[in-house]
């Protein structure tokens, strides 16, 4: 570990912090339908959407009707994602003539996409047209993110309002975060990225004569415009297979920097709109440092545990010995331009998002490095988390973190106002349990396939079960990043994880906007001397240990089954 | 509720959505890039003496002794920029190991002197990482000097005026293009053919 390092893992913290309040109180105003410096060329653009479409924007919706049009909005954007990979060859705007994707295959990427996971089962630079990763891909990374961050904003109104039945319009939600907070970001920072080199063209890919080898072919594609919208909605699908560690993806420290900063700027800054709509700012920074702390266990984890690196490959007589020339550590997976810092706090952020773009191959990870990204997700992806899935997931732990604090004290646990009663907590159960039940069951039943489940792995012994484990807590967490060791295009890997995706987004959302329904209705409590206050460090802590033990109840032994176990095992120089 | 009435709009919202954010988007994006930034927007390609010889921001493969060598490549058959890719082999794989130490072997015999620096005989993530770490350059610099009949030192220096530092003193870490590098080497030391 260098202070080199530090410091640039502080100032990124630190730009995070400093943009919480600003995007936040903006998003705040934006789906308060109030005025902002973007109304005069936003505010015809979304007029004319509502005449082309017929929606009332006018008219509020009940959580069910809200639930219901979200779905209708998922499905059909799905299927006109799966029937395009279909017949992408008879398609324009493919210039590398490529053929129809598979069915599995096709399913698989269309719930990825559709469910903001963005696992990628395919190579991009060898399967997707420009128009399907243009329309098709890129497309849903805009769609599901602004139907996330929509759900939270909705979840977001049950709390704050008071005795309604309505929690706002979903498709106004839709449009005007797209509009608003989505494509200005993206039209800046498509630009930014491709002044450092990221490029962005339709041209059919290069095919150049290096000065000491034959023909290279040079993959090329309208990447910017995708690559941007890839971090700022969460998403993580790259353009190409190496995703963020392309160098036409992210060619310079400061693309990295501009692609790390977008991924965690808008989740950071609704818990300030959280704050702001529910009238106190201080529980929403509460919840900031919460974030906060966790962001920096893990980081902190994974810098130390790559720069002390793998003591097998120092016997091997590889020198991991870090200096002001070389990068030392475990650099197995990791690009140059980068070193142990950025690899490190890109693997961190990405995971403690639903993101999932890689700069970095977490499978060749040291094994406590690589456990880190695991256990951020497999804690929920709360830590900020995805556009809008982070703040309904860390409100579902709110709602526990409230209602065990009334279980010690004895009274009716309330929360901002409202009551916290059994259907509620009923939901919020039914929302942390499905998500286990889900990753654990199908990651034992490929453990005991030899042939469709273990036949995928590309390592062995207790590396195996990560790479399984990975990919389910991956797919049900709608992450996207991956062991990708693991060959995931199979049927079985194909349709499980599809499913697990499918599950991971919509049965977490469902009793989420269930909650949020059912807090709307409810009248609002003044505070008294029973209240936990929920703008204190105590708070804080209390949901930091609940999001751990929730977290460590479920995964620990698979956990120790996998990256600890072969962590002892490497420092004794066992290989497999 | 009106079921219907919602998937009514959903179908005219997602046409009207895509045409939007999948096609003006990225198509005007792309009309704006090329357009400031023709060089970048299009993969920085090299020319030298008439003929494309690659991207200054991809790796390519170099085998000769009088060129500085790129880091192991899992991309396609090595360097295909067409299949990026890294070996994603986990820390107690044998694979990953023999990799290593075969490479190991094979630096040692060229240059016994120095300690083998990781990024060398490590993999990159995307197979196509057009930097060395400034060590892993320096430790080939007596090789280089060799085949190119020109003295240790001069080569040394070369690197050493091919180091890109931190952008903006921070960020990132310093590094050398193996491309450009060998470009100024054919420059000032040419290989008679």
């Amino acid at each position: 570990m260098t202070a080199n390092g530090w410091l640039q893992i502080l100032v990124y913290l630190l730009a995070i912090l400093a943009v919480t309040p600003l995007i936040g109180r903006f998003m705040t105003r934006v789906f308060a339908r109030e005025r902002t410096w973007l109304d005069p060329v936003l505010r015809p653009v979304e007029r004319s959407i509502y005449r082309a479409t017929g929606v009332d924007e006018t008219r509020d919706m009940h959580w069910t009707e809200y639930a219901v049009a979200m779905l209708l909005f998922s499905g059909v954007s799905m299927l006109v994602l799966y029937v395009m990979q279909r017949v992408q060859q008879w398609l324009p705007v493919n210039p590398q003539k490529f053929g129809a994707v598979t069915p599995d295959l096709a399913f698989n990427t269309a719930a990825s996409f559709t469910t903001n996971t963005n696992w990628q089962a395919y190579s991009g630079e060898s399967t997707m047209s420009y128009l399907t990763q243009m329309a098709g891909l890129a497309y849903h990374n805009f769609a599901s993110a602004a139907v996330g961050i929509a759900l939270a904003i909705a979840f977001i109104r049950g709390i704050a309002q008071k005795e309604r039945d309505s929690i706002g319009n979903f498709w106004v939600d839709l449009v005007r975060c797209t509009l608003w907070v989505l494509l200005p970001f993206c039209v800046a920072g498509t630009l930014l990225l491709v002044s450092q080199g990221v490029v962005q063209n339709l041209r059919p890919y290069d095919t150049v004569t290096p000065i000491d080898s034959k023909e290279q072919v040079i993959a090329q594609g309208p990447v910017a415009s995708q690559e941007i919208i890839k971090e700022w909605g969460t998403n993580g699908g790259g353009f190409f297979n190496a995703n963020s560690a392309h160098p036409f993806e992210n060619p310079t420290p400061l693309s990295n920097f501009v692609e790390m900063f977008a991924i965690l700027a808008i989740s950071a800054g609704l818990t300030y709109t959280l704050g702001d709509m529910t009238g106190s700012r201080a529980h929403g920074w509460a919840v900031w440092g919460a974030m906060a702390f966790l962001f920096l266990a893990g980081v902190t984890t994974v810098y130390w545990s790559e720069a002390r690196g793998n003591p097998i490959l120092a016997a091997a007589g590889a020198d991991q010995t870090t200096t002001a020339l070389a990068p030392g550590g475990n650099m197995e997976g990791k690009e140059t331009r980068f070193g142990l810092a950025n690899s490190a706090l890109f693997a961190t952020v990405t995971t403690d998002a639903s993101c999932g773009a890689v700069n970095s191959w977490h499978d060749s990870f040291t094994p406590l490095g690589g456990m880190v990204p695991l256990v951020n997700i497999v804690l929920g992806e709360v830590i900020f988390g995805g556009v809008g899935a982070g703040m309904y997931g860390i409100l579902v732990f709110i709602v526990l973190s409230v209602f065990i604090a009334g279980l010690m004290v004895g009274r009716t646990p309330e929360y901002l106002g409202k009551k916290i009663q059994s259907y509620d907590v009923q939901m919020a159960m039914l929302g942390v349990l499905v998500f286990p039940l889900v990753i654990l069951a199908l990651t034992g039943i490929s453990v005991l396939s030899p042939t469709f489940g273990l036949a995928s792995l590309s390592n062995r012994g207790p590396h195996g079960l990560s790479e399984i484990l990975y990919a389910f807590a991956s797919g049900t967490g709608n992450n996207g990043s991956a062991f990708a060791g693991l060959n995931a295009n199979t049927k079985w890997y194909n349709a499980t994880i599809g499913l697990a995706m499918l599950v991971g987004r919509f049965f977490m959302i469902i009793p989420t906007l269930a909650i949020a329904g059912s807090l709307g209705r409810k009248k609002r409590v003044a505070p008294s001397s029973g209240t936990f206050p929920v703008t204190t460090p105590l708070f804080a802590s209390l949901l930091v240990s609940v999001v751990l033990i929730v977290g460590a109840l479920t995964f620990f032994p698979a956990l120790s089954l996998g990256p600890i176990v072969e962590h002892l095992l490497m420092n004794h120089g066992q290989v497999f | 509720m009106n079921i219907t009435r919602n998937l009514l709009i959903a179908v005219l919202m997602t046409i009207a959505t895509t045409i939007l954010l999948g096609l003006v988007y990225p198509l005007a994006m792309t009309a704006i890039a090329q357009a400031i930034f023709p060089d970048k927007a299009n993969g920085q390609l090299v020319m030298r003496e008439g003929r494309v010889i690659g991207s200054r921001i991809i790796g390519e493969s170099f085998s000769s002794p009088g060129y500085f060598h790129g880091r192991p490549s899992a991309a396609g058959a090595g360097y295909d920029a067409a299949n990026s890719a890294g070996t994603n082999l986990g820390p107690t794989s044998r694979n990953l190991v023999d990799a290593v130490k075969t490479a190991v072997a094979a630096a040692q015999k060229e240059n016994p002197s120095a300690p083998v620096p990781i990024d060398l005989v490590t993999s990159s993530a995307s197979g196509l990482d057009p930097h060395l770490s400034p060590a892993a350059a320096l430790f080939q610099a007596p090789r280089v000097a060799a085949a190119r009949r020109a003295s240790e030192a001069d080569v040394r220096r070369l690197v050493g005026a091919h180091i890109e530092p931190r952008q903006f003193g921070f960020l990132g870490e310093p590094r050398v293009n193996v491309l450009e590098l060998n470009l100024a080497l054919d420059e000032q030391w040419p290989i008679r053919k």
